[in-house]
């Protein structure tokens, strides 16, 4: 199974409630906190083009925001 | 059937859900997130019982008592209709069509826009309405904050840990937000604040790099890696058909509610920001979530 990767920062209510989503569903994923390491927060911004959180890498593929059904379809595949 | 559907589960409808659960209502609660706004909130010392909670730190208390109680909670979905037919609500989501006797309305505001050239291109570019959540992004970088009010000030005080200058630009020179956070901000070397000045452009190319400002008549460029809109608020909208008419909105597009509430439709009540309550504070919205369920209650009984 590939890595699942999550930038999340400890304020943001969307952050909880994708680490929240993936924890009911049992998968397992690595959280980098983007306020304490700026170095993977650049990559993530380098990554996806886009600077926000929380953002979530699977199977290489970044997704942006909560997008539930984006992230389900992606999950599909791992 | 239900017998009332709570639609969001910021502070409001958590109220209501609450109530409701110990009212032994069939109760359907119906909401994007849990928390709502004011999960957003870096610091909350006006809400009794805590003299300090952070935001998050709150909504996960609200969270909790609400899966206390056995209620049909759908989490992550969103209402975008409501319909009154036969003395019967129609709610549809994007998924489900759900039926119940009565509605309470709960789902606070969204962030207003400055709808100038620049900010639908960069948003999440550069551009962020949610100061909480994306300042730890800007370390060491020029940033301007847009607004005069507390979630303005709020944003800046953050930044000050984090960002290597911060323009504070208010298109007044009055600021309605608590004198300490202006105070911290005044006395920061970083902040440099600009009053009476009108943000009209952003502009960047992958990324957000400067913005063009008038102040008193001139234009000025600002070179930064990051704008953080806060300029309030604008209340959610959901698409409302009744057989008894339109569902009553002030200018503001506020739905008007009397003090027990209720809305201009019999059986459909709203509490909280998305309401026109004076003063948008979580305990005002939580009072009124019990308002709407215990005046909910009372309809159900009269038509039962």
């Amino acid at each position: 199974m590939s890595k699942i990767i999550v930038y999340s920062a400890p304020n943001c209510p969307w952050c909880h409630t994708l680490k929240d989503f993936l924890k009911e569903k049992n998968i397992e994923f690595e959280d980098i906190d983007v306020s304490k390491d700026h170095e993977k927060a650049t990559e993530m911004i380098e990554k996806s083009g886009q600077m926000g959180v929380p953002q979530i890498e699977i199977n290489g593929k970044m997704i942006v925001g909560f997008d539930k059904e984006a992230i389900e379809k992606e999950l599909e595949n791992v | 059937m239900y017998d009332l559907t709570i639609i969001g589960a910021g502070p409001a409808g958590i109220t209501a859900a609450v109530y409701a659960a110990r009212k032994k209502l069939n109760t359907l609660v119906i909401t994007n997130n849990i928390g709502g706004w004011a999960a957003t909130s870096s610091e909350v010392g006006n809400y009794p019982s805590y003299q300090f909670i952070t935001g998050p730190e709150l909504a996960k208390k609200f969270e909790e008592h609400l899966k206390s109680f056995e209620l049909d909670l759908r989490e992550r979905e969103e209402a975008i209709s409501i319909e009154k037919i036969n003395n019967i609500f129609k709610v549809k989501t994007k998924k489900e069509e759900y039926e119940s006797k009565t509605v309470i309305i709960a789902n606070g505001r969204i962030p207003r826009e400055l709808n100038i050239p620049g900010e639908k291109e960069f948003k999440n570019k550069g551009i962020t309405y949610c100061a909480t959540c994306d300042a730890p992004l800007f370390a060491g970088k020029d940033v301007a904050v847009i607004g005069g009010g507390n979630s303005a000030l709020d944003a800046v005080i953050q930044l000050m840990k984090i960002a290597k200058k911060i323009y504070l630009i208010n298109l007044t020179d009055k600021f309605i937000c608590e004198e300490v956070r202006l105070d911290k901000a005044r006395n920061s070397e970083k902040v440099e604040i600009l009053e009476n000045t009108e943000t009209k452009e952003i502009i960047g190319d992958k990324f957000v790099s400067q913005m063009k400002v008038l102040k008193e008549g001139k234009e000025k460029i600002l070179d930064v890696q990051g704008v953080f809109i806060e300029i309030g608020s604008v209340p959610t909208i959901i698409d409302v058909k009744t057989q008894d008419g339109n569902l009553k909105l002030n200018k503001g597009n506020e739905i008007i509610v009397d003090q027990y509430c209720k809305t201009n439709i019999p059986g459909l009540f709203a509490a909280g920001d998305v309401t026109d309550v004076p003063y948008k504070q979580i305990i005002i919205a939580a009072g009124q979530g019990s308002i709407a369920t215990l005046s909910a209650f009372d309809y159900l009984s009269k038509i039962k």
